[in-house]
């Protein structure tokens, strides 16, 4: 079944006459995702792939019914505002493509999602792939590319690197390991959906049954996971890697970061926290698709 | 992340009504005495840095009189905490203190909200202070709709135990010092101490912002220059580099060096990586072979084949290095015959000196690694471009036997020329450059691969040679997306008629001082 994109979708593209707008509306479409069409302010009527350009969400929605979810393309100051429009007219899931977006404008974005009962996945993030079914974002580049690296199987990937989402997935694929999702949860501190969002829908789906995450230093994602390991909320295998590891640290100016984060968010942290947790941690990362096979095996 | 120094976050309080100490910010042992003689004598002298731990330094002085306050001068201005000379120092009025608070906002990423934290002790050492007395520590999430209401934070501060006179009198501040780090786009925002004088008025007596990188672009006020946080001033090159990234807002390109690479006789690697993960990966990758990395590079985001050219410049801008290690992920979703335009381009003026091995995964890497041995397999160094199957640990051994082919020998710096377009009769501007013809020269070529590789298809034949076949408006807008191809094309046919020029600001004087020996 997979988690966040499936056929079901009614996916539109919020930028979609840009540079990356175009070009992903077809790596989306000819992957298999369900794309309605698209919005530009301004650029009404005109056609993108055969997708219709409107100049509103809300117009959108009144021409082709409601739809569920939107890929922003937007550049990063016009964000909060696109996002916000898609909220506003019915759209739950929010995939936020771009760089350097504010984050004060991510914690509005976070105020209004949960108003409206909503998710985002984002910013800064290469998006979200299921096997055979969709992408939202732009993982793989092209249709042909991530149909051919990517293979359907039984193994969610959630990855702080959107990079590394797709290498750890093609390597994987490669050793004959199947994918269900492929998550790139986005390389900002403050995000929609960390990895211990994503990690509990892999637990809630049946199609997954184990699930590898790329962590890297800072932030207490990896951490939050481990409390939910420990606390029995996923009880699915999870093979880890932190990134990281010969970090220096910075120099340090805050002191209420100090005293609210203590030492979260340090490799020594998470990779101590996960193990008791009772995931299995790698250190090299050539080792993943190894591990997996291995965890795996003892679960038959 | 950007840091404001103390006298910056106090204009902001400041601007949003919040009592500050009266003061000056000087730079001489002159202006600091005037400065005094304004506010009135005693003065507290406070060194301008970013880090904690400043009084333990011995960074907060006072002073009487004049010669006091020279002699301070004369000790603090230059003084060196960590990597940072003082170059500012905060005279203020002595404050008659009576109490210390600690106030702050701080993004939490988790709820993904502000959090306000506040302690009825402050001062330094908070963090102690924090572990020692919890009763006296009071946190909140703050919600974006509603903000600090005033009846709030009062009950939230009183909960530390303050009396209703002292907490009626700090709310309000708190209220609106939460207005100012929402107003700044501050990560976090805080106030230690925040104090009461003797006559119960309160002041914010310090003050520590961190500005949201991406945020900066809406706050030129703060005059940040990168914005970026360093443990130490930037070098000239990463200045040079930050243009470079500033000025292009296609991809990502993100430069520093390593000052520990600096003086060390282990072999010294040029480092080009292309994005996170993978390229902290794969410079494990190059520590585990026993190499120091001169830099840390990223181009990544589906940069344009013109900022690789540029970050490739900037890298072989660094005297001695043996060799060049590009790897990033390993399987990009971006087109890689971009990057390798980028490279050749950057190899073939430079005339490559020390070996490069260049992991280019991902889409299209066939067409990315071909491009590499056509144009860069002649070069008297070894160069060579790998697949997604090449993992970067066996990249690197690669590098390392090309370094010892060449004896280990390392990188010498060419003054930064140019491509010479004196000839040229045509040209047009694209967004960071421009492309010259010099059209006599392509009246001999039958073949005009220059325009069927133009991949956004914006050229076409004119009198024999290439020329714009849209408004040069829209090409200098955009429609040109700086591929390089053009150029490439024409070299393969072994022509040099066409000549792309990127100009990268302050690298040529940058190459010059260090050609001439500094």
């Amino acid at each position: 079944m997979a988690i966040i994109i499936t056929k079901q979708n009614r996916v539109i593209i919020q930028g979609i006459t840009g540079r990356e707008g175009q070009a992903r509306a077809q790596l989306m479409m000819e992957y298999g995702t369900q794309v309605i069409a698209g919005v530009t302010p301004g650029r009404a009527g005109e056609e993108v792939h055969g997708l219709m350009v409107y100049d509103t969400v809300s117009e959108l929605v009144a021409a082709k019914g409601p739809v569920d979810t939107s890929v922003i393309f937007v550049p990063a100051h016009l964000v909060k505002d696109a996002a916000i429009e898609a909220l506003e007219n019915g759209v739950k899931l929010i995939v936020i493509v771009p760089d350097r977006v504010p984050v004060h404008d991510v914690l509005e974005i976070s105020a209004h999602a949960k108003k409206h009962n909503a998710n985002f996945v984002g910013p800064n993030t290469l998006g979200v792939l299921s096997v055979d079914e969709g992408i939202l974002g732009m993982i793989g580049g092209k249709a042909s590319s991530a149909k051919s690296w990517f293979k359907r199987g039984n193994v969610g990937v959630t990855s702080r690197s959107g990079g590394i989402t797709s290498s750890i997935s093609y390597y994987l694929s490669q050793a004959g390991i199947g994918l269900s999702t492929i998550c790139h949860v986005g390389g900002d501190a403050v995000i929609g959906m960390p990895h211990n969002k994503v990690v509990e829908l892999f637990q809630n789906d049946p199609q997954t049954d184990l699930i590898v995450m790329f962590g890297e230093i800072g932030t207490s994602q990896e951490e939050t996971v481990a409390e939910m390991m420990k606390a029995g909320k996923i009880t699915k295998p999870v093979v880890a890697y932190i990134g990281g590891k010969g970090a220096k640290k910075g120099t340090r100016f805050s002191h209420a970061g100090a005293i609210v984060e203590g030492n979260k968010g340090s490799w020594e942290g998470k990779v101590t926290a996960l193990r008791e947790a009772g995931a299995h941690v790698v250190e090299n990362f050539q080792e993943i698709p190894a591990k997996v096979k291995e965890v795996l095996a003892q679960k038959k | 992340m950007a840091k404001l120094y103390e006298y910056q976050g106090k204009e902001i309080l400041k601007k949003h009504e919040i009592p500050i100490p009266k003061g000056a910010v000087i730079s001489t042992a002159d202006e600091a005495v005037a400065a005094a003689e304004k506010i009135g004598w005693p003065v507290v002298v406070k060194i301008q840095t970013w880090s904690t731990g400043r009084k333990a330094a011995g960074g907060v002085r006072f002073a009487a009189t004049a010669d006091e306050l020279r002699k301070h001068c004369g000790d603090l201005l230059g003084m060196k905490i960590g990597n940072f000379a003082v170059e500012k120092l905060l005279i203020e009025q002595k404050l008659a203190i009576a109490r210390e608070f600690f106030a702050g906002f701080i993004i939490n990423d988790t709820a993904q909200k502000p959090m306000f934290l506040f302690s009825s002790r402050g001062g330094s050492g908070i963090e102690e202070i924090a572990k020692e007395y919890p009763d006296a520590v009071v946190t909140a999430e703050v919600d974006i709709f509603e903000g600090m209401k005033p009846y709030r934070t009062l009950e939230l501060i009183k909960k530390t135990g303050l009396d209703p006179k002292t907490a009626s009198a700090l709310a309000p501040i708190l209220v609106k010092m939460y207005e100012a780090m929402r107003k700044s786009d501050a990560r976090s925002f805080e106030c230690n101490p925040l104090v009461m004088t003797a006559d119960e008025k309160v002041y914010a007596a310090d003050c520590h912002v961190v500005v949201d990188d991406y945020a900066v672009f809406r706050h030129p006020e703060f005059g940040i220059e990168i914005a970026r946080e360093f443990d130490r001033p930037p070098t000239e090159l990463e200045r040079i580099a930050y243009m470079v990234e500033k000025n292009d807002y296609r991809g990502t390109f993100f430069f520093f060096q390593m000052a520990e690479a600096a003086d060390t006789k282990e072999a010294v690697i040029g480092f080009h990586g292309a994005g996170g993960g993978g390229s902290m990966m794969s410079m494990n990758a190059v520590s585990e072979n026993g190499c120091k990395i001169a830099n840390f590079c990223d181009t990544s985001g589906n940069p344009p084949a013109s900022k690789v050219y540029r970050a490739a410049k900037v890298i072989l801008s660094q005297p001695g290095i043996k060799g060049y290690f590009s790897s990033g992920s390993g399987v990009a979703s971006q087109e890689q015959f971009h990057s390798a335009r980028g490279f050749v381009k950057a190899f073939l003026e430079e005339g490559l000196d020390v070996p490069a091995s260049i992991r280019l995964g991902g889409n299209s890497e066939e067409i990315a690694m071909q491009i590499i041995a056509d144009f860069l397999g002649g070069l008297p160094v070894q160069v060579k471009g790998f697949g997604k199957n090449d993992s970067p640990d066996s990249v690197m051994k690669h590098l390392l036997e090309g370094m010892k082919k060449n004896g280990n020998k390392g990188h010498t710096v060419k003054p930064f020329v140019l491509p010479d377009t004196k000839k040229c009769d045509y040209s047009f501007q694209t967004m960071t450059g421009s492309i010259h013809v010099e059209r006599a020269a392509c009246a001999a070529c039958t073949t005009k691969a220059c325009i069927g590789s133009c991949s956004p298809k914006i050229l076409k034949e004119e009198n024999g040679a290439p020329a714009l076949a849209i408004d040069p408006k829209e090409a200098k807008k955009g429609k040109c997306i700086e591929c390089l191809a053009c150029e490439l094309a024409c070299m393969a046919k072994g022509m040099k008629a066409l000549k792309i020029v990127l100009p990268i600001e302050g690298l040529a004087s940058y190459r010059e001082k260090l050609t001439k020996g500094k």
